[in-house]
């Protein structure tokens, strides 16, 4: 009959233009990852692939060029690691409080306060650990430059605590109510519950959050340029300066003279750091699976 | 749509065309390439000289000197700005290519070693620099100071400032990997100020009272001393065309080197010629 067939045919326009739009946005990606990798092989004729990752220095524009960026993957591994210490336990437990433990007009206020602190522009956290963190660091502690590890990891984990927070706050909140009862009618307590229910029920979504954060904090350009310190040496101890990749990248790709071996050079970087975050990606999407809760409504 | 509108449609169309086209083949036409130590002034003189004459479009860029002067030689810019003079090689390959590159200096680039205002010292040699520079020198007390490590802080390698640094100071040796790499002249100045131990350098535009300015063997770093080479860690900038410039070409490089363009160099932190 005319009249579902017409229905039939607008319901398969509707479709393919939604599907057409989904499609519009993973060849965007591809496009992207495509010209990363383009512009970047170029320096695997100068330097092996070994020596790129493997170099310990990095004089780009010396004669003859040196292209080593492991100071730079060692920085940014160290730094990402050790914000994620700080910032993972703040953000979960912080998280289990507001889901589980505050009162509604408590979580009322501490809620909004934390995503407040996410929609800081990145470039005044730097400022701020440029200015007051660094000069009372070098105070405090004696050491020779605020510039370093240690700012940078704090600075980071004060960007990485509301992500994870708020993603950990939703989990927690979608773990099924029947979960809670029926725990508390077995004659747990709260922190029993709390503890061995709620938290391993909502593990799915506080793993996807604490990769989240720690994917933001491998990837997050302004703060470290600002507040690393930008020494491309290994760094000895946790108060010397530091450069992770992306304040590598961002420092120099500005006037590296295009189609240069430098140039390229950068681009190599970025596609570590891209692999990096696709990495971290790829295991917070198997974390995810593998602990999701069947039948109840998950992130 | 009436015929009649659409007609008249099709004559708007075709008279603001004709006028687009006609428009832009009066107009001048500047290609500038080159240094990216040179590109502020071009571009705020570019800036400047085209409210002045709204018929000449000037398009500038950057590259660095060495692919300013490869643009001059065959034929893809009207102006290549250098923040060094012109190598043989260069010229070599210019005359072949029936190009005659000819040098105008436009301003002077002067970077000045500083410290935090706290520090005692106040003049330091250029051995003592480069010491400080490779990492032979790591300790104030090596230099009549307390006994504190020294914080070496240094420009990205692409940047015009650390390329004047390199030749003058460090005569191609390499920096210490352990020096602090700072994006920018406002970022050096920051960290110096912040730091009682570092040291850094910065162009003579970026001095201020939060930092304090080193004497070079004993010259102290001023417009003056600049000019007349004295002072050794400075060096001129130019802008090479083919040939003596005519047209707008040579309209823009007078208004670089007026007053008014001085002015510009001046407010971008170099020295004006005068």
């Amino acid at each position: 009959m005319v009249g579902s067939s017409l229905r039939r045919i607008k319901e398969s326009i509707i479709r393919n233009i939604f599907f057409f739009i989904g499609l519009a946005s993973i060849f965007i990606l591809t496009l992207i990852v495509v010209f990363l990798f383009k512009e970047s092989l170029p320096i695997f004729k100068v330097v092996s692939i070994k020596e790129f990752l493997f170099g310990q220095y990095w004089y780009p524009t010396s004669e003859p060029p040196e292209f080593g960026i492991f100071p730079m993957i060692v920085a940014s591994v160290v730094v990402t690691i050790l914000a994620s210490a700080l910032a993972v336990p703040l953000g979960v437990l912080s998280a289990t409080y507001i889901s589980e433990i505050a009162k509604p007009r408590v979580k009322e206020i501490i809620k909004p306060v934390i995503e407040l602190l996410a929609s800081l522009p990145s470039v005044v956290i730097g400022f701020f650990g440029m200015v007051i963190v660094a000069p009372f660091l070098q105070e405090t502690f004696d050491i020779s430059t605020g510039l370093n590890v240690f700012n940078a990891s704090v600075m980071l984990a004060f960007m990485a605590v509301p992500t994870i927070s708020s993603i950990s706050e939703d989990a927690l909140h979608s773990v099924r109510r029947e979960l809670r009862e029926a725990s508390y009618a077995l004659g747990a307590n709260r922190w029993e519950t709390i503890s061995r229910v709620v938290i391993p029920a909502g593990l799915s979504g506080i793993g996807t959050a604490v990769i989240l954060g720690m994917s933001r904090a491998i990837g997050e350009t302004m703060v470290v340029l600002m507040v690393a310190g930008g020494a491309a040496a290994i760094p000895e101890s946790l108060f010397d300066a530091c450069r992770p990749m992306p304040a590598s990248i961002a420092a120099e790709m500005a006037e590296a003279p295009y189609h240069s071996d430098h140039y390229h050079a950068l681009f190599a970087t970025g596609v570590v750091l891209f692999l990096a975050t696709f990495v971290f990606n790829l295991i917070a999407d198997y974390v995810s699976n593998k602990y999701k809760q069947t039948g109840t409504a998950t992130l | 749509m009436t015929k009649l509108r659409a007609n008249l449609f099709v004559v708007v169309l075709s008279a603001l065309a004709i006028l687009t086209i006609g428009g832009l083949a009066l107009a001048g036409n500047v290609v500038i390439k080159g240094s990216t130590t040179v590109l502020p002034i071009a571009q705020k003189a570019a800036e400047e000289f085209m409210k002045l004459h709204p018929n000449v479009s000037i398009s500038v860029s950057g590259g660095g000197s060495g692919n300013g002067m490869k643009a001059l030689i065959d034929g893809s810019t009207d102006i290549a700005d250098a923040s060094r003079f012109i190598k043989d090689k260069e010229i070599k390959l210019a005359i072949a290519n029936g190009v005659f590159p000819v040098a105008h200096r436009v301003a002077l680039d002067c970077v000045v070693p500083v410290v935090h205002p706290s520090n005692s010292l106040s003049n330091i040699t250029m051995a003592q620099l480069k010491d400080i520079y490779t990492g032979k020198v790591t300790n104030w007390s090596q230099l009549g100071g307390p006994d504190k490590k020294i914080v070496v802080i240094s420009r990205d390698t692409s940047s015009g400032t650390y390329e004047v640094w390199e030749k003058k100071v460090l005569k191609g040796a390499k920096v210490t990997p352990k020096a602090l790499l700072q994006a920018s002249n406002g970022a050096v100045a920051q960290a110096v100020a912040k730091n009682k131990y570092a040291i850094g350098y910065i162009g003579i535009g970026y001095v201020s009272s939060a930092v304090k300015a080193l004497k070079v063997n004993n010259i102290t770093a001023s417009a003056a001393t600049a000019r007349n080479g004295s002072y050794p860690v400075s060096r001129p900038l130019f802008m090479f065309t083919n040939g003596w410039p005519t047209g707008d070409t040579l309209d823009f490089i007078n208004f670089v080197i007026s007053p008014a363009g001085q002015k510009i160099a001046e407010e971008e932190g170099y020295v004006p010629l005068y």
